[in-house]
């Protein structure tokens, strides 16, 4: 009987799933994934996570917890330091396997390998090999999974650069949400957004109010690198660098009639770089700015008055 | 050109003294108040830590008290604090200010850069100047860290309570008026002499605690309500687990000569967390073993809110406590702190502490 391998459905899962789903089915292991966002899923992450850690951390200790109770044999959690040279994941990522370890109980084996970019490229790719023989030892069945792991992801990205959100990409949806008018822009992180419990469906209610909707993915890379430009020192957070990047490019480009910033209570590097993008938005006085702050406790109505609010807003300034 | 630079313990005082000495214009930001913190709070982003804001409320008091050239540390990440300067350069521009500021990177291995930023601070300075301004900071810096940590072990045992804390003070202000690194060691032994001269019970026993968290709040004494004193006073020895001395030699001489530093903190960390995860986290675990080890009562770890190292590490610590057998109280600190709930949360935890050695003693 072959491995199974849970995988929680948060975090770097709208980053990365399709590289790791490939990795491991090229290795033969079977994926198990966690259940969808859920309020007993929430609170199970609520109650192991200590107070302060961010929604998106607690979030994902539930659906720890969620695979535990699937009696899965081991989960990945994989150390994600750095994705790219000079720059880094938040934090929370560094310590990702410690947190997820001490703070949820009964854990089954974690598969933590550390993935270093900017410090250790040799070692990261030492690692993943080793794992990859853990679940298979014939020689070059290493290598097969990097490589189908490597243009999963390039596939995924480029489907996302079509224009499609990571949760459509993920769904496998073919069909793109019609075009409008009315382009706004929601800039925060993918796991934040793309959950629709977590976010509370922001998407779908943006498209309902009639808005085509334009995320950071759907960016081209060179593009996020020309809205940087102007940094006088460039941000060593990649999360970051996305989120000032396509900011600052949406703005100079002019395509967007309003943007909709999303960040998590607390979260550490967003409390600098929405600042940063928030200010560059008011000196410019073209676009008009809705920051929305998620926690445990976002009630969907609240969210949807503000949402209806700022695009009538929108609608008017088309008018005048 | 008119230098300012942020608070920082007594780390201000050894910058005041750099910057005098290279010859430049101070206008050092005047002490941490209420006013500062408030000024601070309404012009930094809300859910920033709480060392950017009071950088921010040191920043607009000197630049209202004429200071037009701001000096301020940069870093690599993934510390939100390697980003404070772009942020509060940028916030004090839309505030109307008119200023340079000058942001000292680590050196990452090659000095070049930093020395091109302290040229600028140099200017004219022939070399000799500049070394001896640097070297006597440097002896500085670790003569007040010596002084610091002698206080701390004094506190608990004087007999008449502030006499140490007036001690040091005029200790401190007597290393200030040093110009070269001999006067610091000149000086340096007057202090100590003014200290170890003020009447202390050497024989009392005392509650002993480490102080472990992240640099900012553990080295500036307003940031963290004055824990030390507070602790001293309540007649606890209090051991810091950072110092700037150590700091600047382990992060910017050792690395930039690409030796690693110590490694005592991060073995005792191992077995809890291997890893390096932004700020202080790992050593505030690291720290917490040792202390552990070394039979300390407790454990006492300050964060500001929302700083995501120190949360990686107060995730792990209540397992640390447990396996250790070492109790830890965590706090998290910022502009909504008050110092009556804290004092309230120190005792009961002090009245613990005390129970639990004294079962200890007599095995029950």
């Amino acid at each position: 009987m072959s491995t199974t391998v849970g995988i929680p459905r948060a975090l770097l899962y709208y980053h990365y799933y399709p590289a790791w789903e490939a990795f491991f089915q090229t290795l033969g292991a079977d994926i198990v994934l966690s259940d969808e966002t859920t309020k007993l899923i929430l609170d199970r992450g609520i109650r192991d996570a200590v107070d302060e850690a961010c929604l998106p951390v607690k979030l994902y200790l539930g659906h720890v917890a969620n695979l535990r109770d699937k009696g899965v044999d081991c989960i990945f959690t994989p150390r994600v330091v750095s994705v790219e040279p000079k720059k880094y994941l938040c934090p929370k990522f560094l310590g990702l396997p410690e947190i997820v370890r001490f703070c949820v109980a009964n854990v089954p084996e974690l598969l933590t390998i550390e993935i270093n970019v900017e410090q250790k490229y040799k070692q990261s790719v030492k690692e993943l090999l080793k794992l990859a023989s853990r679940f298979d030892r014939r020689p070059g069945k290493a290598e097969a999974a990097l490589v189908a792991a490597e243009s999963a992801q390039a596939k995924y990205e480029s489907k996302l650069q079509e224009g499609f959100t990571p949760a459509e990409a993920l769904a496998g949806q073919e069909k793109k949400h019609a075009s409008s008018k009315m382009r706004v822009a929601v800039l925060g992180h993918a796991y934040n957004l793309n959950d629709p419990f977590i976010s509370v469906n922001l998407f779908g209610k943006l498209r309902e109010l009639g808005a085509e909707v334009v995320t950071s993915e759907m960016l081209q890379p060179q593009e996020i690198a020309a809205g940087t430009q102007s940094l006088e020192k460039d941000m060593f957070w990649t999360f970051g660098h996305q989120l000032m990047g396509a900011g600052n490019f949406l703005l100079e480009e002019g395509s967007i009639e309003g943007m909709v910033l999303v960040a998590s209570f607390g979260c550490g590097p967003d409390s600098l770089v929405c600042e940063l993008v928030e200010r560059t938005y008011k000196r410019h006085h073209t676009v008009p700015v809705l920051l929305i702050t998620l926690d445990e406790h976002t009630g969907e109505a609240g969210l949807i008055t503000r949402l209806e609010a700022f695009v009538d807003m929108l609608q008017w300034r088309k008018a005048i | 050109m008119k230098v300012t630079y942020p608070h920082l313990g007594s780390m201000s005082v050894a910058m005041h003294g750099l910057f005098t000495d290279l010859g430049l214009d101070v206008i050092p930001p005047p002490p941490i108040t209420k006013k500062t913190i408030n000024l601070g709070v309404m012009h930094a982003p809300e859910f920033a830590c709480f060392p950017l804001k009071i950088n921010m409320g040191n920043f607009i008091e000197a630049l209202e008290a004429g200071a037009d050239t701001i000096v301020m540390a940069g870093g690599t990440g993934p510390c939100r604090f390697g980003y404070y300067a772009q942020v509060q350069r940028e916030i004090l521009r839309d505030m109307g200010y008119d200023f340079k500021m000058i942001v000292l990177e680590p050196p990452q291995g090659q000095l070049s850069g930093l020395i091109g930023e302290l040229k600028e601070l140099c200017g004219e300075n022939r070399w000799p100047t500049t070394v001896n301004a640097v070297h006597t900071m440097w002896r500085k810096i670790k003569a007040m860290d010596k002084l610091h940590a002698r206080l701390l072990q004094l506190r608990p045992r004087e007999l008449e309570q502030g006499a140490i804390t007036t001690a040091y003070k005029k200790g401190v202000a007597l290393l200030a008026t040093a110009h070269t690194p001999k006067d610091v060691n000149r000086l340096y032994s007057r202090a100590l002499t003014l200290l170890n001269s003020v009447p202390c019970n050497y024989e009392k026993s005392v509650l002993r605690l480490g102080l472990v968290g992240e640099i900012y709040m553990l080295l500036e004494p307003y940031a963290n309500l004055q824990v030390e004193k507070l602790l001293g006073e309540m007649g606890v020895e209090v051991e810091r687990s950072i110092y700037i001395s150590h700091w600047i030699r382990e992060h910017l001489i050792l690395s930039s000569l690409h030796i690693k530093g110590s490694r005592a903190t991060k073995n005792a960390a191992a077995p809890y967390l291997n890893h390096f995860v932004g700020g202080h986290g790992w050593e505030s675990i690291g720290d917490t073993v040792r202390y552990a080890h070394r039979g300390y009562d407790g454990v006492i770890h300050i964060l500001p809110f929302t700083c995501t190292p120190e949360i990686v590490a107060q995730s792990i610590l209540p397992t640390v406590s447990r396996q250790e057998g070492i109790p830890i109280l965590s706090f998290s600190l910022d502009e909504q702190s008050g110092e009556a709930g804290f004092r309230t949360r120190l005792e009961a935890f002090l009245d613990l502490l005390q129970q639990r050695k004294t079962k200890q003693r007599f095995g029950t």
